[in-house]
């Protein structure tokens, strides 16, 4: 059963016109904690993100979630159980109220708030204009504004890469606080010394297949 | 009508293609070719329509060739959103989708109603200004969107993935496209007797109407190319939303853009 949980990636392949992004990557990925899904640019990394929650769809093979192929399950749904949180921070424009209803615009100020404070954040933040807040800010927001649809499973695609160290770091706590609720978290790292702090379970990927991680010497 | 342009009376007014060629050559600009050959073609062009529309809208002859002719319009205006948005996937059929529906509503009110007569001298140019404006709306609009939701792809991922189904994700988007396509029109019809007198109006006067007739014939022509412009730019986006999307939620990938020719 344990087995079972979590995405399960059998020979999958995705074709870009002549490229391959991924050439047969299997893998599993448990459905608790951190597994970082490590590998140079340009090895897939995102790609097997974005299979997650069906922006992408494969060429060949299958991606199951709980023994489930993501094929045959409303795409919708799965989005809101299987949460992303992109590369750069993408605010809507508006307020972060107006970032946060988009994900739920039926939700009450309660719930949008226990959202940003799960992101640590606070209700304070629920008026501001979201084009006026700092890179870190806005990944908040961002990872708010997921958390507010409910996910059971968080994907994060380098989400600190274009963060300064202390707000990467909050980032990384922030994560870390969500699984200890349950959350489980698929986080894209190239970064071997980011890898070591944060991950439960490691992946390696390169040139769009699984290899063994080669996180290097410990510094 | 009081009086009528002569052959010499034609040939007379070349001398003001004269005035911008001469300009062209005054200031080197290398453009005297081009305004020749641009007024030479248009006259020709011009003289043929004019042969043409003799022939269909003179009295008796049946309304269906005027039909034809509009139909023909609609399928060369089609062709020319093609060339002009090349980056737009497949623009053709929705653009002629598009017209038709402008055609149907806005032609349905001024006929169906009895605005204007239905008659060859009245569905020709009227399908033709409908159609001619809706063509610039929808070049607009389909460029305007497709650039949009290529430019701004991460956002409008973020938007699928919190879960919204793609018209939703796409709504703002589309927002922006409309409006890009209805403010120029929207100014036009704001400027119109103030800063410019529009073309119709100036033909018609020119031709002997009474200026107040004139106007009235310009209103509903006003007021005909409004309601075309956001019929046609209104179908042309939403049914590009279900072309740039798949039917699984997914945002396909965008041409870059190629210099429209």
């Amino acid at each position: 059963m344990v087995d079972q949980d979590g995405f399960t990636f059998e020979e999958v392949v995705v074709e870009r016109g002549s490229v391959r992004a991924l050439d047969g990557f299997s893998a599993h990925i448990p459905a608790t904690g951190i597994t970082v899904l490590f590998g140079p640019s340009g090895s897939g990394k995102t790609t097997v993100l974005r299979l997650c929650n069906r922006l992408e769809v494969p060429t060949a093979g299958r991606v199951c979630l709980s023994g489930a192929d993501l094929a045959g399950l409303d795409p919708l749904r799965l989005r809101r159980r299987v949460g992303m949180v992109f590369q750069r921070p993408t605010p809507f424009p508006g307020t972060v109220r107006d970032n946060l209803t988009a994900a739920a615009p039926d939700a009450p100020a309660e719930e949008l708030e226990r959202a940003l404070r799960r992101a640590a954040l606070d209700g304070s933040w629920l008026d501001r204009d979201a084009g006026e807040l700092s890179g870190g800010e806005a990944q908040r927001v961002c990872l708010a504004r997921t958390l507010v649809t409910g996910p059971d499973t968080l994907l994060l695609d380098e989400p600190t890469s274009s963060l300064d160290a202390s707000a990467a770091r909050q980032i990384e706590d922030t994560v870390r606080e969500l699984t200890r609720d349950g959350i489980s978290a698929l986080w894209v790292s190239h970064d071997p010394r980011q890898v070591r702090r944060i991950a439960d379970a490691v992946v390696g990927i390169e040139r769009g297949r699984r290899v063994e991680p080669d996180l290097g010497e410990a510094t | 009508m009081t009086f009528q342009v002569s052959l010499a009376g034609l040939l007379t007014s070349l001398a003001l293609v004269g005035v911008a060629a001469a300009i062209s050559l005054w200031q080197r600009l290398g453009l005297e070719r081009q305004v020749l050959w641009a007024a030479a073609r248009a006259l020709v062009q011009l003289l043929l329509v004019g042969a043409a529309l003799t022939l269909i809208i003179e009295p008796g002859r049946s309304l269906l060739w005027s039909w034809l002719w509009v139909l023909a319009m609609i399928a060369y205006a089609g062709d020319v959103a093609r060339r002009r948005a090349p980056e737009v996937p497949r623009v053709m059929p929705l653009a002629i989708a598009a017209f038709a529906a402008a055609g149907a509503i806005t032609l349905g009110v001024l006929f169906g109603l009895h605005v204007l007569p239905l008659q060859g001298r009245t569905l020709v140019p009227v399908a033709g200004m409908l159609v001619g404006n809706a063509m610039t709306a929808t070049v607009l609009a389909a460029r305007r969107l497709v650039e949009e939701l290529r430019d701004k792809r991460d956002e409008v991922e973020a938007r699928l993935a919190l879960g919204q189904p793609a018209r939703r994700a796409a709504t703002p988007y589309v927002r922006a496209a409309l409006r890009s396509a209805l403010s120029p029109q929207i100014e036009t019809t704001k400027a119109t007797g103030l800063v410019f007198l529009p073309g119709a109006m100036t033909g018609l006067i020119l031709a002997g109407a009474s200026p107040m007739q004139a106007v009235l014939v310009q209103a509903v022509v006003m007021f005909l190319v409004l309601a075309s412009v956001a019929t046609t730019s209104v179908v042309i986006t939403l049914g590009l939303v279900r072309r740039v999307f798949t039917p699984d939620h997914r945002l396909r990938p965008l041409p870059q853009p190629a210099r429209a020719r």
